[in-house]
């Protein structure tokens, strides 16, 4: 949902396993709403790691740790592949997390994220590893998003790095503003274009 | 600014946003009834009406049941999820293909089989395997809701421009190896990422030797590489496969679009981002032992030791209950399953019936053999094979994408192996707790007759 972005500190939840793919963020048996409840998705996020097939709660499953919590989920390269599906953003949104850390996303649903106001942080592989470690080492290891600057910062080793984001987009979060609201307001290019190619 | 994919862009774009993405054209926005609901109930909570509906179409297809799709749907949830997108399609005013009508099917199947997707055209859909469509000579991929909802406002989208990347696989592919395979190669050689953040041109003789079913098949698994998108140029077998095609161009504006789709290629000094070459000799049918459509082999190689460990590679062991080092010629088989809009067309059909042809199913497998759509389902009994696969003790079923992501009833059960044609191997994809293991129709065929992996070659 719609939701100014500035700078975000917070505790983690790591996912250190690579290559996570949008049918297991949120299962295709969970797709068949046809309204956007952000809480019954983030009720149904990594449901089948989250629970055991019998229904019972996976302990083992980082989301069941009570070590770890946070709005800030840090996971392994290539988060997000696989299917399109915006559920799963509305997934991650709905279970609370703002932020993504990783070192790789897919696409499509780095997109989702963004629409979703979502901030996925790509970090160098090294600094993600990194992150990783102080986070075992220490639970409680804050991290901090600052938007404005564009830098990521391990609380625990202090180290910093910068990330991308183009300049459209940042301004779009840190005034809540979505792409719907910008390409109707510019309708009148898109008829010009239309008037060129018929 | 040389490649097709640089003219297809080029063309449509309206502005390039200052430091931020480009505000691209859409031609085509296709609509299921899973990612579009939210979408117009932003459409509606703003107040807007669809800016070009004549640009957009709609079909349900994932939740469809494979049987009996004459009677209401009986899981309630889905029913409510196909309703609505009829209501909303009314509402809206846009063209919908309901379910059991002669028009419906697997939108990525329909939408070239009408004629609806067409060279240089941008085309977007709610759905990662849009990328089917760069068959034809577009550029489309999948996009998540808000970006179905921009589209439907603006006819519009914000998009960074993607990397170009031109794939070339050259020679000629052997006996029993098939689009299909060559994907799943590509994939194990890219990995599930190594295209991301670019779209992919094919080119090379295998390709240019393709039928249009073949290159739908290769451009649909673009996305499990990671590209965006996957294209082929338009040529005379494109040109032939549309040709009098419901919505293709008639008359004077034939000859007209076709001269157009003829300038529609990358120049000969084009410069791509990245550019791969692979031989077809190196490609044998191919199947997945894994978790991601990236973790395939030759279908006579063992399972990689890996010594390193690929990241995954053991957890995605574990869950396919398989062992490094291990050959798959031989393991029982459960069930099997025959289309998808990756391989759901009428040459898949024709491939399964060719080996199947004068032998039996295997007693103990499960086989749902679902078309893509109702004008394959027509197609199939025109040419006879429903009689073929009927004989050899198969069921052809109804359209929809049925078990690819078992939306529907059609669930592989857990623990039991699957040998499927579609196009993701993902943990529960079929089902939770289901194994999959990826292949083509031939492979998927010798499978279902012998009960166990074989090498669809020996049945040839």
């Amino acid at each position: 949902m719609k939701q100014k972005f500035d700078i975000i500190t917070s505790t983690c939840v790591p996912l250190p396993l690579e290559n996570v793919d949008t049918d297991q963020i949120i299962p295709a048996r969970f797709l068949k709403a046809t309204t956007r409840e952000e809480s019954f998705f983030g009720d149904n996020l990594f449901r089948d790691w989250r629970y055991n097939s019998d229904g019972t709660v996976n302990k083992d499953f980082v989301l069941n740790d009570p070590r770890y919590s946070g709005c800030i989920l840090v996971a392994g390269k290539n988060f997000g592949s696989g299917s399109s599906r915006e559920h799963a953003a509305w997934a991650i949104a709905g279970y609370g997390f703002r932020v993504v850390i990783s070192s790789f996303f897919a696409d499509i649903h780095k997109n989702n994220e963004l629409n979703n106001f979502v901030l996925p942080v790509q970090v160098s592989e090294d600094y993600l590893t990194e992150l990783f470690e102080s986070i075992k080492e220490n639970p409680k290891t804050e991290v901090e998003v600052d938007l404005p600057n564009q830098t990521v910062t391990n609380k625990a080793s202090g180290r910093s790095e910068h990330f991308d984001i183009n300049g459209y987009k940042k301004h779009c979060l840190m005034n809540g503003l979505d792409d719907i609201d910008f390409l109707v307001q510019n309708q009148d290019k898109t008829e010009q274009w239309e008037q060129l190619n018929k | 600014m040389n490649t097709l994919f640089d003219k297809i862009w080029d063309r449509h774009v309206v502005q390039q946003v200052e430091d931020g993405p480009t505000q691209l054209y859409i031609d085509r926005l296709y609509c299921h009834e899973v990612t579009s609901p939210q979408a117009f109930d932003g459409m509606r909570s703003r107040g807007l009406k669809c800016y070009r509906p004549e640009k957009i179409y709609c079909m349900p297809d994932h939740n469809t049941p494979t049987h009996d799709q004459d009677k209401p749907i009986e899981d309630p949830v889905s029913k409510k999820q196909v309703d609505t997108l009829a209501k909303n399609a009314a509402e809206f005013g846009l063209t919908h293909y309901g379910m059991f009508s002669k028009d419906n099917g697997i939108i990525h199947v329909v939408g070239p089989e009408k004629g609806l997707s067409l060279p240089g055209m941008t085309i977007v859909c709610g759905d990662s395997h849009t990328s089917t469509h760069g068959a034809m000579g577009a550029v489309a991929f999948g996009i998540g809701t808000s970006e179905v909802e921009m589209v439907m406002a603006s006819q519009c989208i914000l998009q960074q421009k993607p990397k170009s990347m031109r794939i070339s696989i050259n020679g000629k592919l052997g006996k029993g190896v098939t689009a299909k395979d060559v994907a799943l190669y590509l994939m194990a050689q890219l990995t599930t990422s190594g295209a991301t953040g670019y779209f992919v041109e094919y080119a090379g003789e295998v390709v240019s030797a393709l039928s249009m079913e073949g290159r739908l098949t290769l451009c649909n698994l673009s996305i499990e590489m990671g590209a965006r998108g996957g294209f082929i140029a338009p040529d005379e077998t494109t040109f032939a496969y549309l040709k009098g095609r419901e919505f293709a161009p008639k008359g004077e504006d034939w000859e007209k679009a076709v001269a157009y789709w003829k300038t529609l290629k990358s120049n000969d000094d084009a410069v791509f981002d990245k550019e791969l070459v692979f031989d077809a000799e190196d490609i044998e049918p191919r199947i997945t032992y894994g978790t991601n459509p990236g973790m395939g082999i030759g279908i006579t190689s063992p399972i990689p030791s890996s010594p390193l460990g690929r990241s995954g590679e053991v957890q995605a062991l574990e869950y396919m209950g398989f062992r490094p080092g291990q050959k798959l010629l031989g393991t029982k088989v459960d069930y099997v399953f025959l289309g998808a809009c990756t391989n759901g067309r009428i040459e898949d059909f024709r491939a399964f019936a060719s080996i199947v042809k004068g032998r039996k199913k295997a007693g103990d497998v499960v086989a749902w053999l679902v078309p893509g759509s109702w004008a394959v389902d027509r197609q199939i009994r025109e040419e006879g094979l429903d009689k073929i696969l009927e004989e050899a003790g198969f069921e052809i079923r109804q359209p929809g994408c049925s078990a690819c992501l078992a939306m529907n009833d059609d669930k592989i059960p857990a623990g039991k192996l699957s040998v499927s044609t579609s196009n993701r191997n993902f943990e529960g994809r079929q089902g939770p707790g289901a194994r999959t293991i990826l292949a083509s129709p031939l492979t998927a065929a010798a499978a279902a007759v012998t009960g166990v992996i074989t090498d669809p070659r020996e049945l040839l």
